[in-house]
């Protein structure tokens, strides 16, 4: 088990009730942690349509997850 | 000038930005604005709320100016997207470039806002004249 700080974004954050959270996991990828965390607040939007970051950095759904990490995940984006 | 992508929350002034495009080789300049409407998809639309992640989105938002800038053979490529509470006709998003010819400056312009709206992490909620909101492109939370 590795422990990491996941936030979530606009949509994501009103959906969870909370900005950010610390929590143990045994997911070893950022798409598995996504897969479940979205289950457990009713995300709907599918991950192709999703965006991840682990330490400021954007990343793909297959990236590690180290202990510390800063899991950000990104609903569907909409600027301009 | 180096291409500069920046998140601000006063509003944008586009003269001031224009010139930042300026070069002596540059025979074309392109400029786009994106203004917040009245409606989307069939809804009164009266205001708009934009929330950006700044770290990542000035990152991603540089690194798209700088694939414009060398894909295009730009002079100058600025661009600049407004977050919090936007009212009814304010720019929300700025975009310029300068090149050597018109053809250039159009297409990198084109895929400079066509890039920042599907890559940049930035959300625009919307608040509809019945009084509802929603976050644009979500499923989850939508009519929120």
């Amino acid at each position: 088990m590795i422990t990491v700080t996941v936030r979530y974004f606009a949509a994501f954050r009103e959906q969870a009730g909370h900005d950010q959270e610390r929590l143990e996991t045994d997911h070893d990828t950022a798409g598995g942690l996504f897969l479940e965390l979205a289950e457990r607040h009713n995300f709907t939007d599918p991950t192709s349509r999703c965006k991840v970051a682990i330490n400021d950095e954007l990343t793909s759904w297959d990236a590690p997850l180290q202990e510390g990490d800063h899991v950000l995940f990104f609903p569907p984006v909409a600027g301009g | 000038m180096d291409p500069r992508f920046e998140i601000v929350t006063d509003p944008i002034d586009p003269r001031q930005l224009q010139v930042e495009l300026e070069h002596q080789s540059a025979g074309a300049s392109v400029c786009f604005e994106g203004w917040v409407r009245d409606n989307n998809e069939g809804r009164r639309v009266v205001a708009l709320d934009y929330e950006a992640y700044a770290p990542v989105a000035d990152k991603e938002g540089q690194l798209i100016l700088t694939e414009a800038t060398q894909r295009f053979e730009l002079f100058a490529a600025r661009c600049q997207h407004r977050t919090g509470a936007l009212q009814l006709g304010d720019c929300a998003v700025w975009v310029g470039v300068s090149s050597g010819h018109r053809g250039a400056a159009f297409d990198a312009c084109r895929y400079i806002i066509d890039e920042v709206k599907s890559r940049v992490p930035i959300w625009k909620k919307e608040h509809y004249k019945e009084g509802e909101s929603g976050w644009i492109n979500c499923v989850t939370g939508q009519s929120s």
